[in-house]
């Protein structure tokens, strides 16, 4: 391979495939390279994959892509250490196309998609790592991968949270443990009929839960669990910066939230097959590097474009959306016969005037919201004492929820903090 | 479903071990680290105290990179495996 691609695509996630894909249907000459035995290999997700973007790219891309389930069950649950408090939403609106999200497995749904890529008429290759970028001066014009020299007019870094291009060109500092949560994961396998049965689900209907509270010893971070069709993905993810400053391991977070009573019954009688960890850009706005330089573009993970909200953890919906960006911004460069840092700033102007901008913007103190250490301790605990206590019958007289709810706030939170929290969630989130 | 140990669940998942291994440490920096933040961040636990100094073993790695963000003293030296070695998951 010696000719000059119009782009190389460093990694072939969502962000990496949808780049790769709406240059190569535009034809231009791609080049999609990936480290992982094949696309996906190297990838996991603790998320849902929302439609949107995808949907344009691939139309009713449910009846083709290896998609798990759509998801019309929306869980919230507080655990505490022996009891939990549910909000479960229910939707016929989710239940009919183009439905809102879905669950996906991404070694599956990743190599489904460069398959796609491949057959738009890119070069795909897989098993190989780019180990730095190519440099003419001050414009990037090409990869170094395996001691071989690549060329082309423009990269698309969209090698993942880690991104070892985006810091080598300089574009992003070193990550700190706050700026990242790391996720852990297992895969367990029941069958089908005993998820459907278990978690109340028709077809190809899917559940999405997640909690709060014991899960992470009522530390930054949540745990997880979805349905795929024959199987359950369960994790937790903890913020990096948590598990350092309490001495905590996610291995052992997992274990404890698998052995909590409300979990042990969902996941009873599955056999787990897989186990996997990631990282998770959680800082949004204030840890997103620089987008683009003379001849790279950054896209996905790799430009922290991941939507931490508490509400959800969008990213992969942002990663295609970025990806689809980053290609429309080289195809103007390429009529334009310019691929220096002006002609590429228009790829800034695309994410600002969508959803990722618009959005990371938006939300950017949800981060610091996020960080009220009681929104992981005390209000689960709370919410499934004052539970306990509403519910329980014992002979003796009853009180009135506000006083029940006034004696479980003693000494844990006042009914100030209590509010200035709801409205400071009510308005960052 | 009973308590896993991590190398029970690590055993699940697939490999290509690479005898190249993509983790350093620089030990001369990591001798005077008192924190070790890498023995309970790695999901994998790649890291280990061996006779009060951390070791560790590159073919469990999840590639997940939480010991090079964590490591205070910057000692590990943290790249992914060479293409198509490492974790190769089968679901993800």
């Amino acid at each position: 391979m010696k000719e000059k691609f119009d782009a190389i695509v460093v990694g072939a996630g969502p962000a990496g495939c949808a780049a790769a894909y709406t240059l190569a249907k535009a034809g231009l000459e791609v080049l999609l390279v990936e480290r992982g035995k094949f696309a996906g290999a190297k990838n996991m997700t603790g998320g849902v994959l929302y439609g949107p973007v995808l949907n344009n790219l691939f139309p009713d891309f449910w009846k083709d892509a290896p998609v798990e389930r759509h998801i019309s069950r929306q869980v919230i649950t507080f655990l505490s250490e022996r009891a939990s408090l549910s909000i479960d939403f229910n939707s016929a609106g989710f239940d009919k196309p183009p439905y809102n999200g879905f669950t996906v497995l991404r070694a599956k749904f990743d190599r489904w998609f460069a398959q796609k890529v491949e057959q738009a008429g890119a070069v795909v290759i897989t098993r190989i790592r780019v180990d730095d970028l190519l440099w003419d001066k001050e414009k990037v014009v090409g990869i170094v991968a395996g001691g071989d020299e690549l060329l082309a007019n423009v990269v698309i870094a969209a090698d993942g949270v880690n991104s070892l291009l985006a810091q080598k060109a300089g574009l992003r500092r070193r990550l700190s443990p706050r700026d990242v949560n790391q996720g852990v994961k297992e895969v367990i396998k029941l069958p089908r009929e005993t998820i459907e049965g278990r978690f109340n689900l028709a077809d190809d209907n899917g559940a999405a839960i997640q909690f709060l509270g014991f899960c992470t010893k009522g530390v930054h971070g949540g745990g997880f669990l979805y349905t795929n069709k024959e199987s359950l993905s369960l994790g937790v993810v903890v913020q990096l910066e948590a598990l350092i400053k309490n001495s905590l391991r996610s291995v052992d977070l997992l274990e404890g939230f698998k052995a909590h009573s409300t979990v042990q019954e969902l996941v009873k009688g599955g056999t787990t097959v897989e186990y996997s960890a990631h990282l998770v850009p959680a800082a949004g706005w204030s840890m997103m590097p620089r987008l683009y330089t003379d001849g790279l573009l950054v896209a996905g993970d790799a430009a922290a474009l991941v939507l931490a909200t508490g509400r959800a953890l969008e990213g992969m919906n942002f990663a295609l959306a970025s990806g689809v960006a980053a290609a429309e911004t080289v195809k103007r460069a390429k009529e334009k016969g310019d691929f220096g840092k002006e002609t590429l700033s228009y790829y800034e102007k695309l994410l600002a005037e969508s959803f990722v901008l618009q959005d990371l913007k938006r939300f950017k103190r949800a981060f610091q919201f996020l960080e009220i250490q009681r929104i992981y301790s005390t209000y689960p605990d709370l919410a499934c004492s004052l539970a306990e206590r509403v519910f329980r019958v014992d002979g003796n007289p009853k009180k009135k929820v506000w006083q029940l709810m006034r004696e479980e706030m003693e000494g844990k939170v006042s009914i100030w903090q209590l509010i200035r929290d709801g409205i400071s969630g009510g308005r960052t989130i | 479903m009973n308590p896993v140990r991590v190398e029970h669940k690590l055993a699940l998942n697939k490999y290509e071990v690479d005898r190249e291994a993509h983790i350093r440490l620089k030990e001369e920096i990591c001798r005077l680290c008192e924190l070790r933040s890498c023995l309970h961040v790695c999901p994998a636990e790649c890291y280990t105290l061996r006779e009060g100094k951390v070791s560790y073993n590159h073919e469990g790695c999840l590639e997940c990179g939480s010991c090079q963000i964590s490591c205070g003293k910057e000692a590990i030296e943290w790249s992914y495996p060479r293409g198509g070695f490492g974790i190769s998951f089968e679901y993800g």
